[in-house]
């Protein structure tokens, strides 16, 4: 594995470090204008305007689970409407996509699951695949029509003994990046732990050798790289959702 | 009708307008800054008209605010319905009218009173008021294109939601430029929409 464990040091901080980049982020949010509309209020007060966009995205996380159909598929297209060529787009530029060897690779099941085994490619083969052309909606406002393929994620939970009353699944990846998801989401059928792009392997740029692909979510929420990943009843964030991202991100 | 209390804006009106345009400005500067992380057409909107700071604070402060406008346009528009509101001030209405007071309002013959609108006003009003329905229509779309999937459909999919959801923005922010530009030709109308204006002598119900 390409994957270095995270230095325990800073880890023992991270939740701390997340809480505190996000109101720095969401303070930067206090722009002229919106300074402009608070005349009136106690412009040193960032930290009531943090909390209460904070909680309202917490209650958008509530409506949008009540609002999420188990069981209602996402659009589906045709072979002719796949986006060519696909966008990449990352934290970082398309050269630093991380190489993962795919002799080593061994992706880590952890959390409450019954079986604990590491999971080779060619195993995850072995597993039932299926297909699926969808729309990717990017929390930036575009979209693009791709092909992938791969393990059913409730077929995969369900090899591995996942407690499927469990509220989450954490992922880590290989760049660092992390996110998270409902168990509602993680058993919906169009949920895949895709292998192949376009009918061949994930190409590095859109996340060799292992992305999470479910279209009923944002593309943030579509981890690519995966290393690692876990069952929790504990919210696990995200890289994007700590800094302010609503977490739910449901379509 | 006790018509002797009554006033131009009657009270719940007043209080709705002023938290629509606080939520409709945090809505339109905050969308303006979630426009310009994809920007659809070819350009970006200043960063000092807009809100948020970066894509997940405008998202944050869209998604927040999505509720008061929403919450505040469905009570609005049951006390229209209810109160006989929308029918004695933006009735009747017929295209005639609209491009006699249209043609009289090019040539500055046109009255302008809060009291009673003309035709040109009222086709205002009722198109900024369809547009507001757009706009969350088209947003909802844009939010839950799945769960509302039969919505983005209804708006000819994401892609053509994104730009119904734009365009409504568009004539929204027009309609806005308008009213302040007559809010400052006719400045009285200013603290009507404050303190409700001048009390009305009791009036028989124009219709029934």
């Amino acid at each position: 594995m390409t994957v270095r464990p995270p230095d325990p040091l800073l880890s023992d901080h991270r939740r701390a470090l997340a809480k505190l980049d996000r109101r720095m982020l969401l303070r930067r949010g206090l722009s002229l204008g919106a300074l402009t509309m608070l005349t009136g209020c106690n412009l040193q007060d960032g930290d009531t305007v943090d909390r209460v966009l904070w909680t309202m995205s917490r209650w958008n996380d509530k409506v949008q689970a009540a609002l999420f159909g188990g069981q209602r598929l996402a659009p589906t297209y045709d072979i002719t409407q796949v986006t060519n060529p696909f966008p990449f787009n990352a934290f970082y530029p398309e050269d630093d996509a991380p190489e993962v060897d795919p002799a080593s690779y061994a992706l880590e099941v952890s959390g409450l699951v019954q079986d604990r085994t590491p999971w080779s490619l060619a195993r995850l083969r072995t597993l039932p695949q299926e297909s699926q052309i969808t729309r990717h909606i990017c929390i930036e406002g575009w979209s693009a029509i791709g092909q992938w393929s791969g393990v059913p994620f409730r077929e995969f939970l369900a090899r591995i003994g996942a407690d499927t009353r469990a509220r989450y699944v954490g992922f880590r990846c290989a760049d660092r990046y992390t996110s998270s998801i409902d168990m509602a989401t993680a058993l919906h059928p169009q949920t895949i732990l895709a292998l192949d792009f376009a009918g061949g392997p994930l190409p590095v740029k859109y996340g060799y050798p292992l992305k999470l692909r479910v279209p009923t979510k944002l593309g943030f929420k579509n981890p690519k790289h995966i290393a690692a990943l876990f069952v929790t009843n504990d919210n696990p964030g995200g890289y994007w959702e700590d800094q302010g991202y609503n977490w739910f991100s449901g379509l | 009708m006790s018509g002797a209390a009554k006033r131009i804006h009657p009270l719940p009106v007043r209080l709705m307008h002023w938290v629509n345009a606080f939520a409709m400005v945090c809505m339109i500067m905050s969308g303006w800054q979630i426009y310009n992380a994809s920007p659809l057409f070819g350009f970006a909107f200043p960063n000092w008209a807009t809100l948020g700071g970066w894509l997940g604070g405008a998202i944050a402060w869209h998604l927040a605010a999505m509720w008061l406008l929403v919450a505040n346009g469905v009570l609005y528009f049951a006390y229209g319905v209810l109160s006989g509101h929308f029918r004695r001030r933006f009735l009747p209405l017929g295209p005639g009218a609209v491009w006699r007071d249209f043609r009289a309002a090019l040539t500055f013959r046109l009255l302008h009173t809060s009291r009673e609108y003309n035709a040109v006003q009222r086709a205002m009003y009722l198109g900024v008021l369809l547009l507001g329905v757009l706009v969350v229509a088209s947003g909802l779309a844009l939010w839950k294109p799945v769960q509302l999937a039969w919505l983005a459909n209804l708006m000819g999919g994401y892609e053509w939601a994104r730009r119904v959801h734009f365009f409504c923005m568009a004539g929204i922010a027009a309609f806005i430029v308008v009213h302040l530009a007559l809010v400052l030709l006719y400045p009285r109308t200013l603290p009507a929409m404050i303190t409700g204006g001048p009390r009305l002598p009791a009036e028989p119900e124009p219709r029934a």
